[in-house]
């Protein structure tokens, strides 16, 4: 059903290496493929250091890929870009980040973080103009249009994160990239900016790429999952066949790590361990198999039979 | 009855604290009461700026210097090294031998942030032998064999090369579990985690809430887990403590908030827990936002954002009413002459299905 849909992103091959000295060489992303169709929420989750927020920077350039092909909308974006690919890439694509206490410039108004891109871009014919869509844009993300000639530090956590959500779609982005967006914020507050991130989706039909390592939110923003270890992707497909089929030990382990709330449960639950070195498991030898769906595992053939066998 | 066989660590009363601040005072805790028993865990839930961090700095004396005190007691009861029995109020000691006595000493506390709580000029060996060394607890020599064990204790491969590296150097995960090693370092009785695994992922979180646990078994101290996560709660808490607007709205044993919650502010908290086995669209939201304490709260503090409130609580504040012997709620709703008001029917039926999932599990 998926082969006829057109992949809004495609991301073959990512490698981002990160040189320490000239014997050392961090590979924080490994050969990693995926694709995100329109519309949708792709989740990507893993312990920090996995590389996940790594591939979101790579994404939206702010690295510079050491090997592997982006596609982003038709275009390339993974080498050198030119000027129109590059305006291009900066309005289309968007990023919120993951501490809204760090990522607000705290000398300006609300009004004019909001309008950074629309200043930068040219995006407005006349200061009015400008006004009127920073209100509509406040208004939306549920924030008052007064608002606009606060200061970041007179909001709360929370609405400092619909402040940066504002200023990501008032670009009007095909694709928002959310590192951890809600992992600062109290648990009464993530619901309330997951709800709107959901009901801004379904208005303007933008897809997300929801970096988070809490599981649970992520299940219920996201339409397929990838989960990242060690800078590969080891398993990949629609949230319902990760959450009822998890087939590599990494995803098994995340999940059961998911604290929830219940007690008598929880009390004589130990959470599953995952220990790399020790299931003898190398990613670099894994090739990707195709389970069924979307589904895909990254696995050496012996390995996809221990585990799949271990599962019945 | 059984209160009397169980040693009381620290045990806070009607505590009032406000901050003087350009815009005017915040009264930031208004008249809080905890009890925390020998060997227990505590938690401490509740958003942020609802003051579950002020109160337990406080109980560290560690407060900002534009706080006051306005009324309270915290007292803190240790045994001295020759074994004596000792009763002290935080409030009223001296900077000088609260830092001498008490604080890391015996009452250790592990920050939110292991990037920030460490000192980055600093190899982290040195950070954990510091206080053993300022205590007068050990030589250098045993300080560092020391140090290595906690290391090892809070499962670090390599202690003995870990000892020289720097914060930078580790990982997020590992940093915290550091930060856990300074805080055991002087073998305290009373462990102050200050949202210890916001700041970490959900498998290190795991790792990290067991260590703490086994380490609460290993020595027997008292832990006090101050946190927004209840599923954290539910993993390691014996008693649960829910606090709004500067004050504890809930009270009870982690059973009874969790299964039989009575506050509309608890109900909510729960609601907004995604759960892996709903199927809902959208995640229930507390409306609104905490109030600004700059305000002087008249009546319930949680009334605007309660779609239970009744008109009373316009006007007066709820006190504690008693529901069993460990369990109160601060809500009018359980006054003999309120309406009956149940909680609401989606939590209703989680809580049917969390404990009917337990028995499916125990069969098993």
């Amino acid at each position: 059903m998926t082969t006829t849909k057109e992949p809004l992103l495609k991301v073959k091959g990512l490698k981002q290496h990160f040189q320490i000295n000239n014997n050392f060489t961090v590979k924080a992303v490994d050969g990693v493929d995926f694709v995100i169709y329109p519309g949708e929420t792709y989740g990507l989750v893993g312990e920090s250091g996995s590389g996940k927020s790594t591939i979101g920077r790579s994404l939206i350039r702010l690295y510079d890929p050491t090997a592997g092909e982006i596609e982003f909308d038709h275009m390339d974006i993974s080498g050198k870009m030119n000027r129109e690919t590059k305006d291009r890439l900066r309005t289309e694509m968007q990023m919120i980040f993951q501490d809204p206490m760090a990522c607000l410039n705290p000398r300006k108004k609300v009004g004019e973080i909001i309008a950074q891109g629309l200043d930068i871009h040219h995006l407005y014919q006349n200061r009015t103009e400008r006004a009127e869509k920073v209100a509509k844009m406040l208004e939306k993300v549920g924030l008052a249009p007064e608002h606009a000639d606060r200061y970041p530090h007179q909001f709360s956590g929370g609405q400092r994160q619909r402040v940066g959500i504002a200023r990501a779609l008032i670009m009007n982005p095909k694709l928002v990239i959310a590192d951890e967006c809600i992992s600062a914020l109290d648990v009464s507050i993530q619901a309330q900016v997951v709800n709107l991130m959901k009901d801004l989706q379904v208005e303007t039909g933008t897809t997300y790429l929801f970096i988070a390592h809490d599981l649970s939110m992520v299940k219920y923003i996201s339409d397929r999952i990838g989960v990242l270890h060690l800078g590969h992707l080891v398993e990949t497909g629609t949230t319902d066949e990760i959450f009822e089929n998890p087939v590599h030990p990494y995803t098994q382990s995340l999940l059961s790590a998911i604290p929830r709330p219940n007690p008598q449960l929880e009390r004589q639950r130990v959470a599953k361990g995952y220990d790399y070195k020790a299931e003898g498991v190398d990613y670099t030898k894994g090739v990707r198999h195709h389970l069924g769906g979307e589904h895909f595992v990254l696995a050496t053939p012996e390995e996809l039979e221990r585990w799949t066998a271990n599962q019945k | 009855m059984e209160k009397n066989t169980k040693e009381k660590v620290i045990e806070i009363r009607d505590l009032s604290i406000t901050f003087e601040t350009l815009a005017g005072n915040v009264h930031a805790i208004r008249g809080v009461n905890i009890d925390l028993f020998r060997g227990e865990t505590l938690a401490i839930v509740g958003e942020s700026g609802s003051g579950k961090s002020v109160t337990m700095k406080a109980a560290m004396g560690i407060l900002a210097k534009n706080s006051q005190v306005d009324s309270g007691t915290i007292m803190y009861t240790y045994y001295r090294d020759d074994g004596t029995k000792r009763t002290v109020n935080i409030l009223e000691m001296k900077k000088k031998s609260l830092r001498k006595h008490i604080n890391g000493k015996r009452i250790a506390m592990i920050f939110q942030d292991p990037m920030t709580s460490l000192d980055p000029t600093m190899q982290i060996g040195k950070q954990i032998m510091e206080g053993m060394l300022w205590h007068g607890r050990a030589n250098k020599t045993d300080a560092w064999a020391k140090a290595v064990k906690l290391l090892e204790e809070v499962g670090i491969e390599e202690p003995e090369r870990r000892m020289k590296n720097y914060p930078h150097q580790l990982s997020g995960g590992m940093r915290q579990r550091i930060v856990i090693a300074i805080a055991l370092a002087c073998d305290p009785d009373l462990l102050i985690c200050d949202e210890p695994t916001t700041a970490l992922d959900v498998t290190i979180q795991a790792k990290i809430l067991e260590l703490i646990q086994r380490i609460q078994r290993e020595r027997g101290i008292s832990v006090i887990y101050i946190t927004h996560d209840l599923g954290v709660v539910a993993k390691i808490a014996d008693y649960v403590d829910v606090m709004y607007a500067g004050k504890i709205v809930e009270k009870g044993t982690v059973e009874e908030i969790f299964y039989e919650p009575r506050h509309p502010y608890t109900w909510g908290l729960l609601s907004a827990m995604p759960d892996l086995d709903t199927e809902d669209e959208r995640l229930y939201t507390i409306p609104g936002t905490p109030p600004n304490l700059l305000h002087p709260v008249e009546g319930d503090a949680f009334a605007p954002r309660n779609q239970y409130a009744l008109k009373i609580d316009q006007r007066a504040e709820p006190p504690m009413f008693k529901i069993t012997d460990t369990h109160y709620a601060a809500t009018w709703l359980l006054d003999e002459r309120a309406p009956k008001v149940e909680m609401p029917v989606e939590l209703r039926h989680r809580i049917d299905r969390m404990m009917k999932g337990e028995v499916k599990n125990d069969n098993n």
